[in-house]
C-alpha cells in the first residue's frame, strides 16, 4: 500500500483533510470575500445571525460583521500555527540531534536547558512573553515557538539515542563516515515520520495558544483573530451568546481537523504491520 | 505408546490476510502420551508453535483454527467456551515461554504471581498460597527461596526467573506442560540446568511434556518422541532415538547436522612470524555514571586480555553474555576505546588514533554485525550501503557503485541486488549484504560479531559456508565473535575462551575441544544440549 | 532515608531552576522596550515621579547591569517581589491571598481528569474496535481540540444563564455571610464549572494515553503468562495490565502540572475565579508587570512542587527505581 492508500483508510484523517483544506480554502477566499477590513464598522452592533442579508453570523458589540472576522482570522490562525511551528523545528530538532548523537555532557547540558524550559508553565511564559514583547505577530509566534520546542527536542533526542547504537550506524561509523554525514544521511532520514506527526500535531496546539493568547487581549491589534472575537464579547455573553459561538466552533474544527490529520499521518507513516523488527 | 492425553488430528490453522502464508499449520496429527516428552522442532516460521497456542486457546488475534481437532483426555478443545478454555489452563495445562526476562509482571513480587495460579482456580487460602509457593520455589531449586518469594522479577537472573514460571506452571499439577523454546534466550550453562530440572520435573510428577525447539541438540537431550516441522507441515514424526539415528527426511539430516560434532576443521598453516594484530592488556571498564546523589557501578568488561592473531587465521571468542567477548571485538575495531592496553594491527597501535585519523584509518578494520534486520539503514539502497564506505575514503562514486556490484556478485546475491532495499531481502540474504559492505574497504581484518547468531540453523549453515570460501578466495584474517561453541568448532584455527572479562583458555581449535584445559571450557562443552548423544554414536 | 536523599536532591534541583527564572525574568524586563522603571511600575504607575525613583532607587537601574542583577535577585531570595502601584499592596501579599484559590482549583481538576480519565481510556482499551470504545475516543478527540476558555464561557450559558442550574462567577456568594458547612457546600457549587471545563481538556489527554498505554501493555509477555495461567479476563486487566499501563501516565500527569497552571489562568480569567490565574489576567489588564513576573514566578514553583510529588509517586509504583537509584 502506498502512503495515501494508508492515510485514506483512517476515515477520520479523510475527514480531517477535507475540514482543513476548507478552513485553507476560507483563508484564501477571505480577502476576495470580504475585501473591506474584518476591524470596519458597517452595521449596527448585536445583529443576530441568520436574520439580516450580507451578515450570515451578524454583527458584533461595535457592529462589524463576524462573518468576515471569522474568514480573515482563518488566516491568521493558520499562518501562527505553521511558522510558530517552523521555529520551534528549527530549536528542537537540531537541538534534540545533537544532545542525542553526542550523548555525555553535551546532552546533559542541552537537556538541562530543555528540562528548565519543559518545567516553566507554558501558558505563563507565553503571556509574560508576549505582554513585555508587546503584542504582535512577531512576538506571538516567537512566544510560542519558545514554548512549544522541547517536546522536538525530546524526540529527537530519543530516536537519535535509539538509532546511534543500531548496527547500520555503527558500520557508517566503522567506514569513516563523518559525523556531519552520519546525522543527516543515515539517522535523520530514519527520525522524519515521528517529527511530521508531532509538528502536525504542534500546529494545532499553536493555534489553541495563540487563540487563548487573544482572548487574554494579547493578540495583535492589527489582525482579526477567533480567540479576540470571544475575547471581545466575553462580557456580552448573556446577550449575544453567538459573538462567542462561531469562533470557538471554528477554533474547534481547525484544531479537531489537524489532530484527525496528524493521526492519519501517524498511520501511514508508521504502518505496524510493516513495521521493521527492531 | 497407548496412554494418548493429547492428540491434534488434521489440524489447519489459518493466518489472516495479507501474511506471507495462508496457513500457520496444515493438516497436522500427531499424539502425546501421559509420561512422554514430546519435541516440536523447527526454524522459525514452521508454525511449530501454534499448535500449542491453539490447544490453550491463546493464539493472537486474526489468527484461528479452521480444520481438525485437538483432542484432550477425550474433549476437543476447539470447541471450548473461552470461560472452560480458561478453566483448563493452569489447572490441566501449564505453559513456560522463551522470553523469561519479560514473560513475568516487572510490578508484583514472585510469591504474589505464583500465589495467582491458586487464586484463579479457587485453591487455598490467600496464606496456603504462599506457602505453597514457597514450596514450588524450593522445588525449582532457587536459591533462598524465602528470598526469592518477596523479589521483585528484576531482583533475578535469566535462568532464576525461568525457575520462577516453571514453578507457577506447576502449581496445580497440571497432566501437560507445555514449554515453548525455554531455553533459547539463556546461556548455554543455564540452558542445561532448565534443562535437567524440566526432565526432573517430568519424571517425578509423570506429566507430559510438549517441548517446543529449534535445537535438535535439545531433542537429543531430552526427547521421547519428535515432531519435525518445515513451513507448517510435518516433514518427521518418530521415536527420539530413531530419528536422530536414521532422519528419513533430508531437512531433518540438515537440521541433525547442526549438532556439535568431533569433527575439526584441519589445522591451517599460517604464517606464524609476523602477528597481524596483537592485543596487549587491554583493559576496559564500563561506569554507570552516578549522580549527585548516587553512586556510581563498575563492569569489568575486559581485564588484562593479551593474544595475537596471525595473517590469514581465523580466530574464535567464545563466551557467554557479560563474558567481554563483545566488548573486545567493538575493541579491536574502536567502536569502543580501551581504558588501556594495545592493539597492534601490523604494528601501529589503534588505542592511539584520535579522531580525524581514526576515522582515515578505520578501513583496516571491518565489522559484520549481528542482527541483520538493524545493519542496514532501511532508507538506502543496498549498493549505496555498500558503496558508502570507498566513497567516505575518496573513491569516486561511479567507481564505487561499480564495485559494490562486483562484491554482491561474490557474495551470491547477484549485482542487480544493488537496486534495491534492504527490506526486501531475507536474514540471510541480508547478512551477505553486510559481509559485501565489510569486504568493500578491503579490511586486514574483519570482526564477526555473533554474525550467525540471529539466523536459523539452515541459513546459518550456508553463512558459514559463505566466510569459509571468502577466506580461501580472500586469504581474509577473521575474528569470529560467538556464544555458540558448535560454530565456533566450524569455522576457527585457534579458540579463545573468555569469563568474566579475562581469557580462560586460548589454543588450537581441536585442542579446546578435545583436551580443553580450563574447567570453565569443560564446563560449556558438557553444557552443549545433545553432546552425549553426539560422543555416543561417534 | 533514600526518600530524604531524593527529596534534597529534587529541592536542590527545583532552587535551580527557580533561581534560573529569578534571572529570566530579570533580562526580560532589560530586554523589553522603554525604560525598565517605567516597566516594572506599570501603566499606571509610571506616571508617578517618586514612585518611579523609588523603584530606580531599589532595583539600582542607574547602576550597573550586575549590580542590577544582584540586587534583584538577592530581593526575590528574601522572597521581596516588589510592590504593586496599581494595587498599592506588595506583590507577596497579593499572591498569597489568592493561591488556596487556585490550589484548590487546580487540585480538584486535576484528580478529576486523572480519575475520569483513567477510567474513560481503560473503557475504551477494552472496549476497542466497538462502538462504545469509538465513542470515547471520538469525545476524547473533541475535548482535546476544544478551546478551554471557549468550554467555559459555553458552560456559562448553558448551565448559568440558560438553565439557572449554577453560579456563573466567584468563589462564594457574595453578602451571604455563611459560615462552615453551607461555606463549603456554597464553595463547592461555585467549584463545579471551573473545575469540570478545566478537567475536561486534560481528562482527554489521559484518556488517550491510558487507552494507548494499556494496548501496548497488553501486548507484552506477562500478559500471556496470566492467561495461561487461566486468570480471569478483568482480573488481567486490572492487574497485569492497567498497573502496567499507569506507569507512563504518571510521568505524564507530572508533564501537565505547566499546563494545567496556564488552564487555570483562562478558567479562573471566565469563572472570576479569585486565584491567581484571575490575579494574573487583571495584572495584564492594568500592565502591572512587576506583579506579572512574580505570579509568573509563583507558577513555576507551583509546577516543580507538582512534579516532585509525582516523582515521590512514580518511586512508590514502580518497585524498579528504588534499586536503581
Amino acid at each position: 500500500m502506498n502512503f495515501f492508500a494508508r492515510f485514506a483508510q483512517n476515515r477520520g484523517a479523510l475527514v480531517g483533510l477535507i475540514i482543513l483544506l476548507a478552513i485553507i480554502l476560507m483563508a484564501i477566499l477571505a480577502p476576495l470575500l470580504f475585501p473591506e477590513s474584518p476591524w470596519r464598522m458597517v452595521q449596527r452592533p448585536f445583529l443576530p445571525p441568520l436574520e439580516t442579508e450580507g451578515f450570515p453570523l451578524g454583527t458584533d458589540t461595535m457592529g462589524r460583521n463576524v462573518a468576515a472576522g471569522l474568514m480573515h482570522g482563518a488566516w491568521v490562525s493558520l499562518l501562527i500555527g505553521l511558522v510558530s511551528t517552523t521555529v520551534a523545528l528549527a530549536i528542537g530538532v537540531p537541538l534534540g540531534a545533537i544532545a542525542g548523537y553526542y550523548g555525555g555532557l553535551v546532552d546533559d547540558a542541552l537537556m538541562r536547558f530543555t528540562e528548565f524550559f519543559q518545567t516553566i508553565p507554558n501558558f505563563a511564559l507565553a503571556i509574560v512573553l508576549v505582554a513585555i514583547m508587546q503584542p504582535s505577530i512577531t512576538s506571538i509566534v516567537l512566544a510560542i515557538a519558545i514554548v512549544s520546542w522541547p517536546p522536538v527536542a525530546r524526540l529527537v533526542r530519543a530516536e537519535f539515542m535509539s538509532l546511534r547504537h543500531r548496527e547500520y550506524v555503527e558500520a557508517a561509523r566503522l567506514v569513516g563516515q563523518t559525523n556531519a554525514t552520519i546525522i543527516l544521511r543515515q539517522i535523520l532520514p530514519n527520525t522524519l515520520s515521528p517529527i511530521i506527526v508531532l509538528a502536525s500535531l504542534m500546529v494545532a496546539t499553536a493555534i489553541l495558544l495563540e487563540s487563548a493568547l487573544s482572548f487574554l487581549g494579547l493578540g495583535d491589534p492589527n489582525v482579526m483573530s477567533w480567540g479576540y472575537m470571544i475575547g471581545a464579547a466575553r462580557t456580552v455573553i448573556r446577550q449575544a451568546w453567538w459573538l462567542s459561538f462561531f469562533p470557538g466552533v471554528a477554533i474547534l474544527l481547525t484544531v479537531l481537523a489537524l489532530n484527525l490529520v496528524g493521526e492519519g499521518l501517524d498511520d501511514a507513516l508508521n504502518p505496524k504491520l510493516a513495521r521493521e523488527r527492531s | 505408546m497407548s496412554d494418548i492425553l493429547l492428540s491434534l488430528r488434521h489440524l489447519t490453522i489459518a493466518l489472516p490476510e495479507g501474511a506471507d502464508r495462508d496457513f500457520a499449520v496444515e493438516d497436522v496429527s500427531y499424539d502425546v502420551a501421559r509420561g512422554e516428552i514430546m519435541c516440536v522442532v523447527g526454524e522459525s516460521g514452521s508454525g511449530k508453535s501454534m499448535a500449542a497456542n491453539a490447544l490453550m486457546g491463546l493464539l493472537p488475534k486474526g489468527v484461528r483454527a479452521t480444520a481438525g481437532e485437538v483432542v484432550f483426555d477425550g474433549q476437543d478443545l476447539l470447541s471450548l467456551t473461552e470461560k472452560q478454555h480458561r478453566e483448563l489452563r493452569g489447572l490441566r495445562i501449564g505453559m513456560i515461554f522463551q522470553e523469561p526476562m519479560t514473560a513475568l509482571n516487572p510490578l508484583m513480587r514472585v510469591g504474589a504471581q505464583i500465589g495467582e495460579v491458586f487464586e484463579a482456580h479457587n485453591r487455598l487460602t490467600p496464606s496456603g498460597r504462599q506457602a505453597r509457593a514457597l514450596e514450588l520455589l524450593t522445588e525449582v531449586g532457587i536459591p533462598q527461596p524465602e528470598k526469592a518469594i518477596r523479589a521483585y522479577p528484576f531482583e533475578l537472573s535469566g535462568g532464576q526467573r525461568q525457575r520462577v514460571m516453571i514453578a507457577m506452571a506447576l502449581a496445580l499439577k497440571p497432566e501437560l506442560l507445555i514449554a515453548d523454546e525455554p531455553t533459547t534466550a539463556l546461556d548455554v550453562t543455564t540452558q542445561a540446568q532448565i534443562l535437567d530440572l524440566i526432565g526432573d520435573l517430568q519424571r517425578r510428577h509423570g506429566m507430559a511434556v510438549m517441548f517446543i525447539t529449534h535445537d535438535f541438540g535439545v531433542v537429543a537431550e531430552i526427547a521421547t518422541r519428535v515432531c519435525v516441522m518445515r513451513e507448517g507441515r510435518i516433514v518427521e514424526l518418530g521415536e527420539a532415538r530413531e530419528v536422530l539415528e536414521n532422519p528419513q527426511h533430508e531437512y531433518t539430516r540438515a537440521l541433525i547436522e547442526a549438532i556439535p560434532s568431533n569433527a575439526m576443521p584441519a589445522a591451517r598453516q599460517v604464517d606464524q612470524t609476523a602477528p597481524l594484530l596483537e592485543v596487549r592488556h587491554l583493559q576496559k571498564v564500563f561506569r554507570s555514571r552516578g549522580g549527585l546523589f548516587k553512586p556510581s557501578r563498575e563492569v569489568h568488561a575486559l581485564n588484562d586480555v593479551s593474544f595475537t592473531m596471525a595473517r590469514g587465521e581465523t580466530v574464535g571468542i567464545v563466551g557467554e553474555s557479560g563474558s567481554g567477548k563483545s566488548t573486545l571485538g567493538r575493541c579491536v575495531v574502536r567502536l569502543e576505546r580501551p581504558d588501556s592496553g594495545e592493539l597492534l594491527l601490523d604494528g601501529i597501535d589503534l588505542t592511539s588514533l584520535k579522531s580525524e585519523t581514526l576515522r582515515r584509518e578505520r578501513r583496516r578494520v571491518q565489522m559484520i554485525f549481528q542482527d541483520p534486520y538493524a545493519s542496514l539503514n532501511p532508507r538506502t539502497r543496498v549498493g549505496m550501503a555498500i558503496a558508502q564506505g570507498p566513497i567516505a575514503n575518496g573513491v569516486d562514486r561511479q567507481q564505487a557503485l561499480k564495485e559494490a556490484g562486483d562484491l554482491l556478485d561474490l557474495v551470491g546475491l547477484g549485482a542487480a541486488a544493488a537496486e534495491r532495499f534492504p527490506h526486501e531481502f531475507s536474514g540471510g540474504q541480508r547478512q551477505r549484504i553486510g559481509i559485501a559492505r565489510a569486504l568493500a574497504l578491503n579490511p586486514e581484518l574483519i570482526v564477526a560479531d555473533e554474525a550467525v547468531s540471529a539466523l536459523d540453523v539452515s541459513i546459518q549453515a550456508q553463512i558459514l559456508e559463505l566466510l569459509e570460501d571468502l577466506k580461501q578466495k580472500l586469504s581474509l584474517s577473521l575474528l569470529f565473535i560467538t556464544h555458540d561453541l558448535r560454530v565456533a568448532a566450524q569455522i576457527c584455527d585457534h579458540i579463545i575462551v573468555m569469563q568474566h572479562g579475562r581469557i580462560v583458555e586460548h589454543g588450537s581449535a581441536e585442542a579446546v575441544f578435545l583436551s580443553p584445559q580450563a574447567a570453565y571450557t569443560r564446563e560449556l562443552l558438557e553444557a552443549i544440549p545433545g553432546r552425549a548423544h553426539v560422543l555416543a554414536t561417534a | 532515608m533514600l526518600y530524604a536523599r531524593l527529596i534534597v536532591s529534587r529541592l536542590f534541583k527545583a532552587v535551580i531552576v527557580l533561581f534560573m527564572i529569578i534571572i529570566f525574568n530579570f533580562f526580560l524586563i532589560q530586554m523589553a522596550p522603554g525604560d525598565p522603571a517605567a516597566i516594572l511600575a506599570g501603566e499606571a504607575g509610571a506616571t508617578d515621579a517618586e514612585f518611579l525613583r523609588q523603584l530606580t532607587e531599589r532595583f539600582g537601574l542607574d547602576q550597573p547591569l550586575h549590580v542590577q542583577l544582584w540586587r534583584y535577585v538577592s530581593g526575590v531570595a528574601m522572597l521581596d517581589f516588589g510592590f504593586s502601584y496599581r494595587q498599592q499592596v506588595p506583590v507577596l501579599d497579593l499572591i498569597l491571598a489568592r493561591l488556596p484559590a487556585t490550589l484548590l482549583l487546580t487540585g480538584t481538576a486535576f484528580v478529576l481528569s486523572l480519575v475520569l480519565g483513567i477510567v474513560a481510556g481503560s473503557l475504551a482499551a477494552a472496549r476497542v474496535k466497538k462502538p462504545s470504545g469509538s465513542l470515547i475516543m471520538a469525545l476524547a478527540l473533541v475535548f482535546y481540540a476544544t478551546p478551554l476558555f471557549w468550554v467555559a464561557l459555553m458552560a456559562v450559558v448553558l448551565f448559568s444563564v440558560y438553565l439557572d442550574w449554577l453560579p456563573a462567577y466567584g468563589m462564594y456568594t457574595v453578602g451571604a455571610g455563611l459560615e462552615g458547612f453551607a461555606f463549603a457546600l456554597d464553595v463547592g457549587k461555585h467549584l463545579i464549572l471551573p473545575a469540570t471545563t478545566l478537567a475536561l481538556f486534560f481528562m482527554a489527554i489521559y484518556t488517550r494515553m491510558t487507552r494507548a498505554s494499556m494496548l501496548e501493555a497488553a501486548q507484552q509477555d506477562f500478559v500471556k503468562t496470566a492467561r495461561a495461567k487461566g486468570l480471569k479476563n478483568s482480573v488481567i486487566q486490572r492487574r497485569h495490565i492497567l498497573r502496567n499501563a499507569l506507569l507512563p501516565i504518571i510521568t505524564l500527569a507530572g508533564l501537565q502540572a505547566g499546563q494545567m497552571v496556564g488552564g487555570a489562568i483562562l478558567t479562573e480569567t471566565v469563572f472570576a475565579w479569585p486565584g491567581i490565574g484571575r490575579l494574573m489576567f487583571e495584572a495584564l489588564q492594568q500592565r502591572d508587570y512587576n506583579l506579572l513576573l512574580g505570579i509568573f514566578f509563583f507558577s513555576a514553583a507551583l509546577v516543580i512542587v507538582f512534579n516532585i510529588i509525582t516523582d515521590l509517586v512514580y518511586r512508590l509504583a514502580d518497585p524498579r527505581i528504588k534499586e536503581a537509584s
